[in-house]
């Protein structure tokens, strides 16, 4: 749910990562904060376990630069991906405005992104939202893997509308940008469009 | 009532200011925030010391929301006061109107059961303003009318933003 401060001139939106565990959504978070100048950045949070694998979110602040003297900020999430967390991914989709489906390439990885993206429609429905009428991308990940699904036939299974795909190698930031760019225009030309929120059943 | 967005103006903002200030001054507590449950920051007061208010809401927001999660689990609608005691600084959690969060950090100069009765008189003031933010986004909501500052956002604008992505 976007957020308007006319006393401080900001624009707040919150944009959340999803996809089956390990499939780059985190990463895709950290080469943006490892890539960002440090006035456009704030801290990145990361709730993980010992092992690195994410427990609860994590988070990114982005200051993008002013609209007709807005500060526009993106509020970046991602959830925990392994199927066992389901309770926490449905509470980090709260108040979301735009959604990128981090799916991974490697053929044996095929069911899990399926059922993620099952899991992301069931998820977005529970906390009011649909996921045919909110700002979407699909990024196909780990496209520098030997044994991935084509991209074609990744597009086959997992396109659920006409929404933009774009192919990433997250940890060297191929497609890391694009997607997130596509996003958050889709997120701001849903407010010109509609003047508020966007994606409500 | 589902609203589509949180729209605060001027007027808005300065009363929720004064009630942060007010309920700082008189639990005596450091400082004070007041934050969208859906992870924004709105209003902050006190002593900040750098403090980065923006994760401290993201992860508030969070807290509170795995809090209503457990909650849901037993059969509760929610539990919308929490607090948290360190070895120097304290936080008080409160849920408002199943909105605002209000925090409330705070040392050995007060006490919980002092900050615990300042929360709940704010949170009477609070409730209204509340609802009238939230009232107003479901008439423009209704009424289908666009907030002018959007309809003036043109596609250079956006394209703009990401130049330095």
């Amino acid at each position: 749910m976007t957020f308007i401060n006319y006393a401080s001139k900001e624009i707040n939106c919150k944009i959340v990562y999803y996809g089956p565990g390990l499939g780059g959504k985190t990463t895709n978070l950290q080469y943006i904060y490892d890539s960002t100048a440090s006035h456009a950045k704030g801290k990145l949070i990361s709730l993980a376990t010992e092992t690195e694998r994410t427990l609860f979110f994590d988070f990114l602040p982005l200051d993008l630069g002013t609209v007709r003297g807005f500060k526009t900020r993106f509020h970046l999430y991602t959830v925990p991906g392994q199927v066992f967390y389901d309770a926490s991914r449905k509470l980090i989709l709260k108040g979301v405005d735009g959604v990128i489906f981090v799916a991974d390439s490697q053929k044996e990885r095929m069911d899990a992104n399926i059922e993620s993206l099952y899991n992301l429609e069931v998820n977005l429905r529970a906390n009011g939202f649909d996921l045919m009428k909110i700002p979407y991308v699909l990024q196909l990940n780990k496209r520098d893997l030997p044994n991935i699904v084509s991209v074609e036939d990744l597009k086959k299974e997992l396109v659920r509308k006409d929404e933009p795909v774009f192919e990433a190698v997250a940890p060297n930031g191929i497609g890391v940008y694009d997607t997130l760019k596509a996003v958050a225009k889709q997120v701001l030309n849903e407010l010109r469009k509609n003047g508020n929120g966007a994606g409500r059943r | 009532m589902i609203s589509t967005s949180t729209i605060i103006y001027e007027e808005e903002y300065q009363n929720l200011k004064n009630i942060a200030a007010k309920l700082c001054v008189e639990a005596n507590a450091r400082a004070v925030f007041l934050i969208d449950k859906n992870g924004q920051p709105i209003v902050s007061y006190g002593e900040m010391n750098n403090l980065d208010t923006t994760s401290l809401a993201s992860l508030t927001a969070g807290n509170v929301a795995a809090t209503d999660g457990l909650a849901n689990l037993v059969g509760e609608k929610e539990f919308p006061v929490l607090s948290h005691e360190g070895v120097n600084r304290n936080i008080h959690i409160a849920v408002v109107a199943q909105r605002i969060i209000v925090v409330v950090i705070f040392d050995e100069r007060t006490n919980l059961g002092l900050v615990r009765l300042r929360v709940r008189r704010a949170a009477t003031e609070l409730t209204g303003i509340i609802q009238t933010i939230h009232g107003r986004t479901q008439v423009e909501e209704n009424s289908n009318g666009s907030d002018p500052l959007f309809l003036e956002i043109t596609d250079e604008d956006i394209d703009s933003l990401f130049e330095n992505l």
